[in-house]
């Protein structure tokens, strides 16, 4: 695991030698350099740092909430709460035999649903394509989005899923998270759907904290009785 | 106030200089980090008697399109004074040397800032300086770069800002409005203190080529304290420590 995390700032040597600069550093000469605001990590043979502020930047493979801003008559735009819109061309959801005068987009998907979508593809020179053909994936019909920092959503899973099962499990609330900080819950009871709200944004205000699990799971348990 | 005093003393015998300091003393200076709830990132400066805060947007879609450039970010800086910020009124609208120091604060910051990382968007500087008092845009470039690590934007060091200059024939640190006014010198410098880079290097008045150096030395140790002090900043908001 991990040895000697600590809190830097942009251009704060985190290290030197022969390591593998991953996520947020920089090598300069012999020097890793974060170049974010973070906690660095640093393992046996590479260094990161885990970024405490920061926008969301597609990956492909990620599971996205995405809003629809608008369509055209061949594709959607999605906002991904991102710098980029997603692009979600009219085949993915009409099948390969789609007509651009016989199929309306409309009657698929309006400007303001919410749909969870995955990065297809993602590089420099073009905006993310999604994709909503997939299990899990396409509009979402019910459920309230909640927004977090993108740079917290590693949390709010925990490890291995840790804390979004505890959560799930104590307030019998489906919950779907985007990798670009927008989470949808949805749950059968009103109190059910509060608490894990409430949940989720505890994470969010006190990500730093050490012992979260344990504080949320007071949080969830202690609202069970009353 | 604001016009020159003939009868004032710039340095005396002792080395004070005319609001109380050594000669190789900053002014105060208090940043905090944040406090803008609609921008990406913030940043709010006191470097003596300015007062400066600084909003930063992005990386977001660029507006007008042709701006945009397919091969990297741009980054789009805008340094306005207030009308209320000198003793006489001023013309809220930009001013050729308002247009300047925005140049030279965007080509200050550049630098730093990973831009090659967010092709074909933009990340928007916004500087209103409150009040001023001399050395407003080493103070500006300061909270700049403090809003952008809190903007999360990748940034390769820091950029840190100082001014140095000649007042009544000696090398001093941090030029106010009244020895800028009756001074013999100013050397705004910018700074990354990691990579120990100059980022920013203008100069006003005439120096001998060893004052020269002398005024950058004593300049790039100005910028290495006001780093410390952008350092607590970012460390009092993120990492709740009001120690170091």
């Amino acid at each position: 695991m991990a040895d000697k995390r600590k809190y830097v700032i942009p251009g704060d040597v985190v290290t030197t030698g022969p390591f593998r600069p991953e996520q947020n550093v920089v090598l300069v000469g012999d020097k890793i350099i974060s170049t974010t605001i973070g906690i660095s990590e640093i393992y046996d043979d590479s260094v990161k740092v885990l970024s405490l502020t920061a926008k969301y930047l597609p990956k492909i493979d990620d599971l996205v909430i995405g809003r629809v801003i608008s369509h055209t008559s061949l594709s959607w735009e999605l906002d991904i709460n991102s710098c980029y819109v997603g692009f979600l061309p009219a085949q993915d959801v009409f099948g390969r035999d789609f007509s651009a005068h016989a199929d309306e987009l409309s009657s698929k998907l309006k400007t303001g649903d919410l749909v969870a979508a995955r990065i297809a593809n993602f590089d420099r020179t073009r905006d993310p394509l999604v994709t909503i053909s997939d299990r899990d994936l396409g509009k979402i019909d019910s459920g309230d989005l909640v927004k977090i920092s993108p740079s917290k959503v590693p949390r709010l899973i925990g490890k291995k899923g840790s804390m979004i099962q505890m959560i799930e499990m104590s307030t019998d609330a489906a919950i779907t998270i985007g990798q670009n900080g927008w989470v949808v819950v949805s749950c059968e009871s009103p109190e059910g759907l509060l608490k894990a709200k409430k949940a989720i944004e505890m994470v969010n205000d006190k990500a730093h904290i050490a012992n979260l699990t344990d504080q949320v799971k007071e949080m969830l348990d202690k609202k069970g009785e009353s | 106030m604001g016009g020159r005093d003939a009868t004032m003393v710039l340095l005396d015998e002792n080395g004070i200089r005319c609001d109380g300091r050594k000669i190789d003393e900053l002014r105060k200076v208090t940043i905090k980090a944040g406090g803008l709830k609609n921008a990406d990132g913030s940043a709010y400066i006191e470097f003596g008697d300015n007062k400066i805060l600084v909003g930063v947007f992005g990386p977001r879609d660029v507006h007008p399109k042709h701006m945009s450039n397919t091969d990297t970010g741009i980054l789009r800086v805008r340094y306005h004074m207030e009308p209320f910020s000198v003793t006489e009124r001023k013309n809220p609208a930009p001013s050729r040397r308002e247009i300047e120091i925005s140049k030279v604060i965007k080509e200050a910051l550049e630098p730093a800032v990973m831009l090659e990382k967010f092709p074909r968007t933009a990340i928007d500087v916004f500087i209103e300086v409150l009040q001023a008092d001399g050395g407003t845009r080493c103070a500006a470039l300061s909270a700049a770069s403090v809003a952008l690590a809190d903007a999360g934007i990748p940034m390769r060091d820091m950029v840190s800002a100082c001014a140095s200059g000649k007042v009544a024939d000696t090398i001093v640190l941090d030029v106010n409005n009244e020895e800028d006014q009756a001074g013999q010198a100013d050397m705004p410098i910018g700074y990354m203190p990691n990579l120990e880079k100059i980022t920013l290097l203008q100069l006003d008045g005439v120096l001998t080529p060893e004052e020269y150096k002398k005024c950058v030395d004593v300049g790039v140790q100005g910028c290495k304290d006001i780093y410390e002090i952008q350092k607590k900043a970012l460390a009092d908001k993120y990492f709740g420590n009001k120690g170091d």
